[in-house]
């Protein structure tokens, strides 16, 4: 039943809310929606900690594409052995999580010790850094057992992936989810944690990366916005005035 | 042909005398809020001197602006778009807040609080980012009046320049050295680095009048625009976490009154007018090869607007005759094209800025008299400006990246028109050799005197309005009280300072106005969201949204049918019956 709840129903509650939270954040809340950098306060430790932290993260999520979404069967199909495989995500992965921990670590310790940056941190702010430190620690832990532990440690691509494939086909594969080890389990749970989170957080400027900007024009035109202000006069019935142009804009 | 229209503006350097007073009211219009302390939409700086943020112009550190690549095509000198992007997690070169300055308050309360003591209570400074005590190092005008700058001159990047080209030219002695304001705002360039730093795309050009605004509700903070703007006048506010800019004060504008710096300008030496320019061609003319070309590539985008060939492009693009005929009035568009006294700042940065100076003559003639020569004699001056290289050479970095020749010529315009009108105003026959010699004829030189020197207020500011079919719907404006812990600071919501939609606060205009008094009842404004203006309540009736709806039809703000009702005299709004109706206080009619 626990099973049920936890493999079943909550990926789809997170998603809801992820997905809910964020369209309406972005209809709600445009003017919040920002990195709200603190940069200009302090910048020596910003410098290294934040593209530590940011690179180290995106070749996690890359990470986390590889081992969840691609089956074990294709890679072995283009011959890569479950041992080549797992020396891989061991050492990549390991490597890009140290980072990640590393430079959050390092952000943590720069937000609490530089004065302003401390004052401009919210609960909000709090709550997310608990949340995501706690998600990078159990998925290191996880990673970081498996070379510790001897043997190849937990082969999640076994149980995990297939469960994590099988949310997509709303067939939740709940047995194969239930078969793995505590420390995924707990990795899993913090993590749709993180993501129900996340549209709440100023985490969201993640969904706004600036890819467009490989391929906009560098200038920008753009009309005056004509909003009608209230207690503005309406449009008049009858003749329009000298100049009115034809299909006007609005 | 892509003609389109530009507000610009022209400061007349020699009327400048430092008061500030446009800083403090553009301070007090626009940037008197938490999160915007240190910044300065328009500030004034004492040149020579470091200028703010310090050493603002010094691109090989700031890398602001744009440069040339080895193909001759326009790049931006911070790097192009993929670096800008992999640079994105933390801004490699953004001025930090030492590089402006930290703000302060004094705590005055101690004046007053202080119990009785042998001592006098002193205010002490307290940081308005952290909010401890201080110690006041620096600020947006420290090196005001050359303060400091026996020591600290040889920072400004402009002295730094000239001297590495010439040994010790520039010497801050008190009898050797020159001074003089500059004042500066957002350029509004035609060909803006910030807004193709910027990887949300927030920053945007308006097609109407060349206005470049931030759209707060699109911007990330990635603060690249910051690094891109080669002025610095790009800021990030650090509580919202968006970057602000100098409006041009488009609310202004856009009703035809001038902005707030230039409205309040004691020395009155601000133009404001219209440019009409070639959009085509503005890339071409930022990427010349030479530097030195650039200010004569920029006078060459200004289109003529009495050429009938401009006229019926512009008429094309739809630009309204109202604005064509304030572009063949516009005193920029003279100062800049027709007499050629006014120049870009900085143009070498290649973003085809859009706020002229006409240089200062005063280094020059203050040298003279101060020598005991005549500093209003032709003779003079020309001489003056032949042999004082040095602040001709400081205003030719400046204005014309480096070349002094333009420097010169316009500085002889100015030194001919203020000999010439020296021997009008003594009664002598007009000397028409002077204005020759600078290339300009009598009548000419006296027009151009007579914008420079004497020009009423709407002979300085030609803005035309928003187009005026549109010009009702512009009316909204903010609430003054919107201040930090102000009584109008609508609260904080979940997601920290200032998240959520803003709430327009609608002041009464002039239809509101109108329909309240003429209407028999109560007007109610369309679309004020279930609030309650009580500014416009005329104390008649009891307004919409001011107590919940309920269903009793009686009480039914649109019910005819109130009188005789349950509720007895129940004065009501809407109907119009209501102005015969018993008015009283509606608070204690309600049941």
């Amino acid at each position: 039943m626990t099973d049920i709840v936890l493999w079943g129903v909550l990926p789809y509650v997170m998603v809801a809310i992820l997905v809910g939270g964020s369209v309406w954040r972005y209809k709600y809340d445009q003017f919040g929606w920002t990195t709200r950098s603190s940069q200009l306060y302090e910048s020596k430790l910003l410098r290294i900690a934040s593209p530590v932290f940011h690179f180290g993260i995106l070749a996690v999520i890359a990470g986390h594409f590889f081992g969840l979404v691609i089956p074990k069967s294709w890679t072995e199909a283009v011959g890569m052995s479950q041992d080549f495989y797992h020396f891989n995500a061991l050492f990549v992965g390991g490597i890009a999580g140290i980072c990640t921990l590393g430079g959050i670590i390092l952000l943590i310790v720069r937000r609490r010790t530089t004065g302003p940056v401390f004052m401009a941190t919210t609960k909000n702010d709090k709550t997310m850094y608990v949340v995501l430190v706690a998600a990078i620690v159990f998925g290191l832990w996880t990673t970081l057992a498996s070379v510790f532990l001897g043997g190849h440690g937990h082969n999640y691509r076994e149980t995990v992936s297939p469960w994590f494939r099988s949310l997509f086909i709303f067939q939740p594969d709940i047995g194969s989810m239930a078969a793995a080890p505590f420390s995924f389990h707990l990795h899993t749970l913090v993590g749709m944690l993180l993501f129900a989170l996340w549209p709440f957080t100023r985490l969201v400027h993640a969904f706004t990366a600036p890819f467009h900007y490989l391929f906009r024009p560098y200038i920008v035109y753009r009309s005056r916005d004509v909003r009608t202000a209230p207690g503005a006069r309406g449009r008049q019935p009858g003749w329009q005035p000298v100049g009115t142009r034809d299909r006007d804009r609005r | 042909m892509k003609v389109m229209a530009q507000v610009g503006m022209v400061m007349n350097l020699d009327k400048c005398i430092g008061c500030h007073t446009c800083s403090v009211t553009c301070k007090q219009a626009w940037t008197n809020r938490a999160g915007t302390e240190y910044v300065w939409f328009n500030n004034v700086e004492t040149r020579p001197g470091q200028g703010y943020p310090r050493r603002y112009e010094d691109q090989e550190r700031w890398r602001g602006g744009w440069e040339l690549n080895r193909r001759g095509r326009l790049k931006l000198k911070a790097g192009g778009r993929v670096k800008k992007l992999l640079g994105i997690f933390a801004s490699p070169v953004q001025p930090e807040l030492n590089d402006y300055y930290e703000p302060w308050t004094y705590d005055y309360e101690t004046l007053t609080e202080a119990p009785l003591g042998d001592d006098f209570p002193v205010a002490r400074p307290k940081s308005l980012i952290t909010g401890e005590n201080t110690k006041i190092e620096w600020s947006a005008n420290w090196d005001d009046n050359l303060g400091g700058t026996s020591q600290l001159g040889h920072l400004d990047p402009i002295v730094e320049k000239i001297r590495k080209e010439s040994e010790d030219k520039i010497k801050f002695e008190f009898e050797q050295t020159f001074m003089f304001y500059l004042p500066r705002i957002c350029e509004h360039c035609l060909n803006p680095s910030c807004m193709a730093s910027c990887p949300s795309g927030a920053i945007y050009k308006r097609e109407e009048d060349g206005i470049v605004l931030v759209d707060q509700d699109r911007c990330r903070g990635w603060r690249q625009c910051v690094t891109g703007c080669p002025y610095k006048k790009m800021y990030f506010n650090h509580k919202t976490g968006k970057a602000e800019k100098c409006t041009f004060c488009y609310p202004r504008i856009e009703v035809g009154i001038p902005t707030v710096c230039s409205e309040t300008c004691v020395g009155r030496l601000r133009y404001l007018g219209i440019f009409l320019y070639d959009a085509d061609k503005v890339t071409e003319a930022a990427s010349v090869p030479d530097e030195k070309d650039l200010y004569q590539a920029q006078l060459d985008l200004m289109l003529d607007p009495n050429d009938p060939e401009v006229i019926a492009a512009a008429r094309a693009e739809g630009i309204p005759e109202d604005w064509l005929d304030a572009a063949r009035r516009s005193p920029v568009y003279h100062l800049a094209k027709v007499y050629k006294v006014a120049l870009p700042l900085h143009p070498e940065y290649r973003t085809m800025p859009m706020v002229w100076y006409v240089p200062p003559l005063s280094p020059v003639v203050d040298l003279l008299s101060d020598q005991g020569h005549d500093a209003e004699d032709a003779d003079n001056l020309f001489g003056a400006i032949e042999a004082l290289r040095v602040p001709v050479e400081y205003l030719a970095e400046l204005f014309t990246a480096g070349d002094m020749e333009i420097v010169t010529g316009v500085l002889r315009k100015l030194a001919a028109m203020r000999a010439y009108m020296r021997g009008i105003s003594l009664g002598n026959d007009p000397e028409e050799s002077i204005p020759v010699s600078v290339g300009m004829n009598g009548e000419r030189m006296y027009e151009m005197y007579r914008l420079m020197a004497i020009a009423k207020y709407n002979e300085r500011y030609v803005i035309p309005k928003a187009h005026v079919e549109q010009a009702h719907n512009l009316e909204e404006m903010g609430c003054s009280l919107d201040f930090e812990d102000g009584p109008g600071m609508y609260a904080s919501d979940a997601f920290g300072e200032a998240s959520g939609r803003p709430t327009p606060v609608a002041v009464e205009n002039f239809y509101a106005l109108k329909q309240r008094q003429t209407t028999g009842g109560h007007f109610e404004p369309g679309e004020l969201r279930g609030r309650v203006n009580l500014l416009n309540w005329d104390g008649r009736g009891v307004p919409r949204g001011m107590f919940p709806e309920q269903d009793n039809p009686q009480m039914s703000p649109d019910s005819p049918a109130h009188e005789g009702g349950a509720a007895g005299p129940g004065p009501d709004a809407g109907g119009p019956s209501d102005q015969a109706g018993p008015s009283g206080n509606p608070l204690e009619s309600r049941p």
